[in-house]
């Protein structure tokens, strides 16, 4: 295994004349939860992007569980993990067969594939949704069949790319003990959110201000560098100094 | 007069009571919040009260314009920001200013200085076209569509979602300067801290109210036997206190964990079998108040 999950030097991508992600250097250590924050337009979402292998970047270099993110990309794909705030999954399609699909689209064989659904199932308390379409499932199940389709190949890494948007907060709370669940598990989790208060909930949590990292540590060395007491504070602190206007 | 007033209203989809019998009052010019969790049938609430949606019963007025009668009349008087965005991606940021203006019969010159502080950072790229917008400028130019006809009533429905903390922050100052200008504003949001900053709150799951009141009413009946609870390990905190026996809800709060008791609690034995753990007693947020209200029926 690797010592790191993620390793990223001097990434940068512009388009045009504009430099959305502006030479970014940091490192992700396997099994921890590390946080993405940063104002809409900071360029959290292009660097991401870069990072699962969907999009190349100009300049610099980073290693991504193992693979090249400019050279291997297609390899990047099959050892991570991606879930997005639109959930995307097919709303005609049942519950089984949503997961059969992602499994299909990673390789796994039918055996493995029954294997790790019945895995999900239990974890998520879902298997008497099953044969359910999942465009009548309530939102809190769609992001937890989402979030059964991101990890059933047992990724080194997830990415999730702001998981609880419009989440109320009890279905957030349980939504982060899933999160805390395969962290302790080993798996290493690259989260962004808007809701700052989950920021506590990570081990380290870096702020992008107009493409570049303005501040990385853990949340509670940071709220002492910033004295706030809280991230929300922290966060206003850091973001003040932005000039781009999204 | 009341610019909202709503009397058992119901809305069933098939077998689904979405809206059960809700009864609820705004007072002209007030902030107005609507809160729940997720199909708990706020939008519903939005949809009927935007007359895009009738009522299966009960009845309602807005402005003292009855709610089946008078929709056309009261439609040209209400702005209403649906949850998802809804204008027109393939036509410009001044495009779609226009078309609404024009919708409404007016100009967009005619209300400007309204909608002058959320527009002025779209005024950059007026040929921008809207669905190339970021989240937090898509929420601006809906906003201010919303707003073009001056209209008495806006009705927002979870308007920052996906929006960062700082634009938020401003996105409720501009809903404090268009109240001071007399528009009664019913927002809802998943956002607590947003929640705190209405004059009044409506707590609402499944299709009924459960609670209205002021933040500080609500937040004073939240009960009490509240505790905050930290340590090194958070997440072996959380099943530890979990397992305890007279500890009922647990949950993640910040950098801390909160958790209510029932009388057999003792804090002192508690302090001892959790050692490294730092516990004390805490006063109720919004945001406890709607974790016991939702948490015990799911």
């Amino acid at each position: 295994m690797n010592d790191k999950a993620i390793s990223v030097n001097r990434l940068t991508k512009r388009f045009g004349d504009f430099t959305a992600v502006d030479a970014i250097t940091f490192d992700v250590l396997p099994g921890e939860i590390f946080a993405f924050l940063g104002a809409n337009g900071a360029g959290k979402t292009t660097a991401m992007r870069m990072l699962c292998g969907l999009s190349v970047p100009t300049s610099g270099s980073g290693i991504v569980a193992g693979c090249d993110i400019a050279t291997e990309q297609e390899a990047i794909k099959k050892r991570i993990g991606y879930m997005s705030q639109h959930f995307s999954l097919y709303e005609v399609l049942t519950v089984e067969e949503n997961l059969r699909l992602f499994a299909t689209i990673y390789g796994m064989t039918d055996a493995d594939i029954a294997r790790e659904s019945q895995r999900l199932y239990a974890m998520l308390q879902m298997d008497e949704l099953r044969k359910v379409k999942v465009k009548s499932l309530p939102t809190g199940w769609k992001q937890k069949l989402a979030f059964a389709a991101a990890i059933i190949h047992r990724p080194e890494i997830l990415f999730l790319d702001e998981p609880t948007g419009g989440v109320d907060p009890l279905a957030r709370r349980r939504f982060w003990e899933l999160i805390y669940q395969v962290a302790a598990e080993g798996m290493t989790v690259f989260v962004t959110t808007h809701y700052l208060e989950e920021a506590e909930y990570c081990n380290r949590v870096s702020i992008m201000v107009d493409g570049r990292i303005a501040a990385l540590d853990s949340p509670e060395r940071l709220k002492e560098k910033y004295k706030a007491d809280t991230m929300d504070a922290v966060f206003r602190i850091v973001a003040a100094d932005a000039t781009r206007n999204e | 007069m009341a610019a909202i007033e709503v009397h058992d209203i119901c809305k069933s989809f098939g077998a689904v009571k979405a809206v059960d019998k809700v009864s609820l009052c705004v007072e002209e010019g007030e902030l107005f919040g609507l809160i729940g969790p997720d199909g708990a049938g706020k939008s519903t609430i939005y949809r009927m009260l935007a007359t895009l949606t009738r009522p299966d019963s009960g009845s309602a007025s807005l402005l003292g314009l009855n709610l089946e009668k008078d929709y056309l009349k009261l439609r040209t008087r209400i702005g209403y920001m649906p949850e998802q965005f809804s204008l027109y991606p393939e036509l410009t940021v001044q495009e779609n200013l226009k078309f609404f203006a024009s919708m409404f019969g007016v100009r967009v010159e005619d209300n400007y200085e309204l909608i002058a502080p959320v527009f002025s950072q779209l005024e950059q790229f007026p040929k921008r076209r809207a669905g190339k917008l970021s989240g937090g400028m898509k929420q601006k130019l809906a906003l201010s569509c919303a707003l073009i006809h001056r209209p008495e009533i806006l009705l927002l429905d979870e308007p920052t979602t996906g929006v960062d903390a700082v634009s938020r922050s401003e996105f409720w100052d501009m809903l404090a300067t268009l109240r001071e200008q007399g528009i009664t504003i019913m927002v809802s949001t998943s956002y607590m801290d947003e929640a705190e900053r209405c004059h009044r709150v409506a707590m609402i799951d499944h299709g009924h109210i459960l609670m209205c009141d002021t933040p500080e009413a609500l937040r004073r009946n939240a009960g009490e036997n509240l505790f905050a609870a930290r340590s090194k390990d958070m997440f072996s905190l959380l099943t530890a206190l979990r397992a305890l026996p007279h500890v009922k809800d647990c949950y993640t709060f910040g950098a801390t964990i909160h958790f209510t008791v029932d009388a057999g609690f003792d804090l002192e034995s508690t302090r001892r079998i959790l050692c490294d753990a730092e516990i004390m007693p805490v006063q109720a947020t919004l945001e406890d108040l709607f974790i016991k209200l939702t948490s015990n029926e799911r």
